[in-house]
């Protein structure tokens, strides 16, 4: 049994009457443990892929299935609590709530999810942090942090509730190459350590990191391959610093 | 999320836009506070009149010529002597004749009341005489010319003399003090009630008024459990006196204080909820602007709202947020005007000598609009948060 399934996906928007669709006929099978790049231009259907696979948004036909769970039949507030559960969210944008330390964003999902009292849950919001290298940083803000540290305070914030897969979207489109390559080395050791990963990207390079490469064009899938030499983001970003390092000799 | 959690990030929140938050509150502070200070000062007035007519003597009963009635009615010294003799539950009675003059004494002259009165009176009244006496009956019969006077025209007249054994003149005549009142303050209408001269009655009637008729009389009653079997008591001796039946119209009135404390007290009441709900206005005022805010915050706030949703908040978490910290603003802004207006009223009490009464229960009641004017002004920025599409938000600029 796969972890996510998606069959015969549809989703169509009404824009001023014209009716456009987004995604048209879609099936898909996520296990366990998979790293997914999903590929595609501007206008393919990735982002509403995206959001039906994030559980914001509900496909017009097909059926969804997460975790054995048919989320087609979900009202709002179960669909809030499975986002809550199951989905760990990061964004291109980061999507801190400023003003708010890192701890705090990290225990917001624990907040929403009804369960942990007040100290459990800052526990768990340190370790998460400490998972992700920012043990030292817990009680800055996002906007003492670089991009890189914010896009790890995401992730922790992503990884907290223990979600069955991680959802990112563009997580590096803000971010220099060394940070690029830091988030990387995260997702593939998190991925290494067995949590399964979709995430969506413009570039080829980063799509080099993952096991598998979907594509999608016009709102459909076109095609859909393991990765079959894996580029390891900790060897390449020790090869960059060495790079960097001479440069700067230079 | 659970209410504790909702409190403590609504107060988060709160606390991180202090200024916003303050002047947000602004509105509330300064309705709460006016309700609270014009209902004090309203209810401090009426308790102070109420004091100074309830010590001008609760038994005191006024029977006074009606005014406007077309029978001519004249109130004698024959009432006065009728009510002495046949009235049961009276202890004490006095015809008054007043009348302002211009008094000439010591080294200057002063314009005051002259009360022609018996020496009854003082007891009606619950007064003494400070120093020397004051006349008694025979002094009515022989119509004597003695004046007792009051501690402010004692004080104009004589400064520093010894008023007691000087002469005065009211009028044409020349009268001797033969002794000044307690000094008994400021009456029940703002009047001073030590400004008047006491002489007695009869020498009042001949010698300064050349007429029989009195302006009121006054009766002290027993005991004030009495009242009603003395009122109706003076009402039938009255209208004997007159010649008037049981069913005829009275050409006289019979007022006890309890009434005209009661007639007093209800027109300041209206005074002060009149005050109260102009004050009101401001409250209502004040919450339309922490509506005004809480859009602004919902607005400014999207992108959280969206974040929010994306990591698990259902639409009644982002509601209940909104909705705790619009009460948790007026509820601050209550509280703070409540420490506001009774430093108001101290001030008042101190430095104006306004008197001021905070009513615990009006205390309550403001606390209780507040919280319900947050909760009025907050509920629709609240939905309007809860409303939004968790992709809208996330994608919101």
């Amino acid at each position: 049994m796969p972890m996510i399934e998606l069959k015969g996906i549809k989703r169509l928007y009404q824009l001023e009457g014209i009716t456009v669709k987004a995604i048209q006929g879609l099936d898909l099978s996520v296990d366990k443990g998979e790293f997914i790049a999903v590929m595609g231009p501007s206008g393919s259907g990735k982002s509403t892929l995206m959001n039906i696979l994030g559980c914001l948004d509900k496909p017009t036909e097909g059926i969804y299935l997460l975790d054995e769970i048919n989320t087609s039949k979900a009202n709002p507030d179960e669909f809030a609590l499975i986002r809550n559960k199951k989905i760990g969210f990061v964004f291109q944008g980061f999507n801190l709530l400023a003003r708010t330390t890192a701890v705090e964003n990290v225990e917001l999902p624990l907040f929403y999810s009804r369960k942990d009292r007040k100290v459990n849950m800052k526990e768990k919001a340190i370790a998460a942090l400490k998972e992700v290298g920012l043990g030292e940083r817990l009680y800055h803000k996002p906007s003492q942090l670089s991009g890189g540290q914010q896009q790890r305070v995401a992730i922790a914030r992503a990884m907290v509730n223990n979600p069955v897969f991680i959802l990112a979207d563009e997580p590096t489109g803000n971010l220099d190459t060394e940070m690029t390559l830091e988030i990387m080395t995260l997702f593939q050791n998190l991925n290494n350590k067995g949590k399964t990963i979709i995430m969506v990207t413009h570039e080829p390079e980063l799509a080099a990191y993952t096991r598998r490469i979907i594509t999608m064009r016009d709102g459909k899938l076109v095609s859909d391959i393991p990765v079959k030499e894996r580029r390891s983001a900790t060897d390449d970003l020790m090869q960059w610093k060495k790079e960097h390092a001479i440069l700067q000799k230079k | 999320m659970g209410p504790l959690k909702l409190i403590n990030s609504s107060f988060r929140n709160i606390f991180r836009n202090r200024m916003r938050s303050l002047l947000t509150s602004l509105g509330i502070i300064i309705g709460v506070g006016s309700v609270i200070v014009m209902v004090a000062i309203g209810d401090g007035s009426r308790i102070q009149i109420e004091s100074q007519l309830s010590s001008m003597g609760t038994n005191l009963i006024t029977v006074t010529p009606r005014r406007g009635t077309t029978i001519p009615n004249r109130l004698t010294k024959a009432d006065s002597e009728k009510l002495r003799n046949e009235a049961s539950y009276i202890r004490a009675v006095s015809g008054i004749r007043q009348r302002n003059f211009s008094i000439v004494g010591g080294s200057s002259n002063w314009s005051t009341t002259v009360m022609g009165v018996e020496p009854d009176y003082l007891i009606i009244r619950n007064w003494d005489v400070q120093e020397g006496d004051f006349f008694e009956e025979k002094d009515l019969a022989s119509r004597n010319k003695v004046a007792v006077l009051g501690t402010t025209v004692a004080s104009e007249l004589f400064k520093t003399e010894y008023p007691i054994g000087q002469s005065i003149r009211i009028g044409t005549n020349h009268f001797k003090v033969i002794g000044v009142l307690e000094k008994k303050g400021v009456g029940a209408m703002g009047n001073d009630q030590d400004d008047v001269v006491m002489v007695p009655l009869d020498t009042a009637l001949t010698r300064l008024s050349q007429t029989q008729t009195l302006n009121s009389i006054a009766l002290s009653v027993i005991r004030e459990d009495y009242m009603t079997q003395a009122q109706k008591e003076i009402d039938i001796i009255m209208r004997e006196a007159h010649n008037i039946t049981q069913y005829g119209a009275a050409t006289f009135d019979i007022m006890n204080m309890a009434d005209l404390i009661a007639t007093v007290s209800k027109t300041s009441q209206v005074l002060t909820n009149l005050l109260a709900a102009i004050a009101g206005v401001s409250l209502v005022v004040g919450g339309i602007g922490i509506m005004n805010i809480m859009l602004v915050s919902v607005t400014e706030r999207t992108r959280e709202i969206g974040i929010r949703m994306a990591v698990g908040a259902r639409k009644r978490d982002i509601l209940f947020q909104f909705l705790s910290e619009s009460i948790i603003l007026s509820l601050i802004g209550g509280i703070i005007g409540i420490i506001f207006s009774i430093l108001v009223c101290k001030f008042l009490t101190t430095f104006m000598s306004i008197q001021t009464y905070v009513n615990p229960v009006v205390i309550l009641i403001s606390v209780l609009f507040a919280a319900i004017v947050g909760i009025f002004f907050g509920y629709y920025p609240a939905r309007k948060a809860a409303g939004l599409y968790p992709i809208d938000a996330l994608r919101y600029e």
